[in-house]
């Protein structure tokens, strides 16, 4: 029986973590995402998960400490958001290439600076190559699925990889919604067990992790990587289907929205998908064929499926909720144009940059959005590929 | 004991290679050449040797085997040539040379 509630997005996740109920836990607080490891030590302190709860004294060492844990051979997840993240920088990679299937639950919220405590994506952006598993989550429900898939989808066989559960700071972490719960039972059977083949507390072998690798293995060792990484895309869509089974809640690799005769369509990722939803609502009122296609999968990037999606549109215009300084574009455009690349006709590209340090994305800034799109579409040209949306000039 | 380049070696491909490079054979580091890095090499001179053992200890590679209490030859899989023996033996018994690979 689904349990409904009402819960802000990052209870939601500490409650799919004390279903879960991991081994490990090393956290260190940072906003927007503190509540989180609050949430979840007060279920420790009160009995209910049988978590070792390591308070340590900063995100570099809680990262460190999931290494080691993960590595040891527990479940292991943390929880940041933006500098937290980038003092894990080092260890990202070392997580996803030493193959520990950590869960990070990440708050998004932007780098400084400007110092800003607010949603965007520069955190996740910017640690796209580090080889972990990225799932986005446009609203506490979401975040919420996404989370209680996470450990079927990193520690699955063909995977091993670690994997970060994204959602908007504040705007979806600190909202209070309706959402439906799993009941524990339910969560406990779906994610079942840890069992690694091999790690370190396994007093039947002996293991050494984190070796060096001269030039004649690295390289062996990175394809196995990133053969994983290809892996992943079918397995989560098989634990998708599972779930579905479970909560009658359908996800892909991503959503698509009145897209399948869309004319001019966007590509947005997390919380502002919902606020793009209605901005096409109105249009498709006034008999616009406009649609959306919400990116639920970053990592791996479901590159072909997404050229499938978009190949029929006149134009797209790719939402990107952080820079890349690179001059030319946000790194979700530079993603969704490399997959139109093969097709024969391409749909015409523009890159709009939102939402940065939690700007305002509202419906009528998407309308802008789509009208832009219309006279690109009707000129068969982009003039100025590279935007701002709503910034003062 | 096993070996781990009886497992893994230059020749194993991506697919073969262990997740992560995780280790499962303890003690391998005697297995890695590092006597590859050397451009100097020690020459042992066992008639000038007086069995001191003043090189053994300062060897920063336990490069130089002793066995019944008396030194042997180096061990020039692991010698990196650093040339400390020579600077510390009292007797002239050890001389470094440019090694010709």
């Amino acid at each position: 029986m689904a349990i409904r509630e009402r819960l802000s997005g990052n209870e939601a996740v500490a409650i799919a973590m004390r279903q879960i109920n991991p081994d490990v836990m090393p956290a260190f607080p940072i906003t927007p995402s503190t509540e989180i490891p609050q949430y979840f030590s007060s279920f420790v302190a009160n009995g209910k998960v049988d978590t070792e709860f390591v308070p340590v004294e900063s995100e570099h060492s809680a990262m460190s400490a999931a290494i080691g844990a993960s590595a040891a051979g527990a479940r292991t997840l943390t929880a940041t958001s933006s500098c937290g993240m980038a003092l894990m920088w080092e260890e990202l990679y070392v997580a996803a290439s030493n193959r520990l299937p950590i869960a990070l639950a990440l708050v998004n919220r932007a780098l400084s600076g400007p110092i800003n405590i607010n949603a965007d994506h520069s955190d996740s952006m910017g640690a796209r190559d580090s080889g972990w598993i990225q799932i986005y989550s446009e609203n506490n429900q979401e975040a919420y699925d996404n989370f209680v898939q996470a450990f079927r989808i990193a520690e699955h066989k063909d995977v091993q990889l670690p994997i970060m559960i994204c959602q908007d700071g504040f705007i979806t972490s600190h909202a209070v919604e309706n959402i439906s719960l799993l009941e524990d039972e339910e969560v406990k059977n779906f994610v079942g067990e840890h069992d690694p083949e091999n790690f370190l507390l396994n007093s039947k072998t002996s293991m050494a992790v984190g070796a060096y690798a001269t030039p004649a293995f690295y390289m062996e060792a990175k394809k196995a990587q990133s053969e994983a990484m290809k892996n992943a895309k079918q397995v989560i869509l098989d634990v998708a289907k599972e779930f579905k089974a479970l909560s009658g809640r359908e996800y892909g690799l991503f959503e698509t929205y009145k897209l399948e005769d869309a004319e001019c369509a966007i590509v947005i990722i997390n919380s502002a998908a919902g606020t793009a939803k209605d901005a096409v609502d109105n249009l498709r009122a006034q008999g616009k064929k406009v649609g959306l296609l919400k990116i639920r999968v970053f990592r791996p990037f479901p590159a072909e499926e997404i050229a499938e999606a978009l190949k029929h549109c006149k134009a797209v215009a790719v939402m990107d909720r952080s820079d890349s300084f690179n001059a030319h574009g946000g790194p979700v455009c530079a993603e969704v144009k490399s997959a139109l690349y093969g097709l024969d006709k391409k749909p015409l590209v523009v890159n709009y940059i939102y939402g940065l340090g939690g700007r305002d994305v509202k419906v009528e800034n998407i309308e802008e959005v789509y009208a832009a799109l219309e006279e690109i579409a009707a000129a068969g040209k982009v003039e100025d590929d590279y935007r701002y949306l709503s910034v003062r000039a | 004991m096993a070996k781990i380049s009886d497992q893994y070696n230059e020749s194993t491909r991506w697919q073969d290679l262990s997740l992560a490079c995780d280790v499962f054979v303890p003690a391998t580091s005697a297995e890695f050449r590092t006597g590859d890095w050397r451009t100097d090499v020690p020459v042992f001179d066992a008639e000038k040797c007086k069995q001191c053992l003043l090189c053994t200890p300062v060897c920063p590679d336990s490069s130089i085997p002793v066995k019944d209490g008396k030194r042997l030859d180096f061990d020039f899989d692991h010698c990196k040539g650093c040339g400390i023996c020579a600077q510390v033996c009292p007797f002239g018994a050890i001389r470094m040379v440019k090694e010709e690979k």
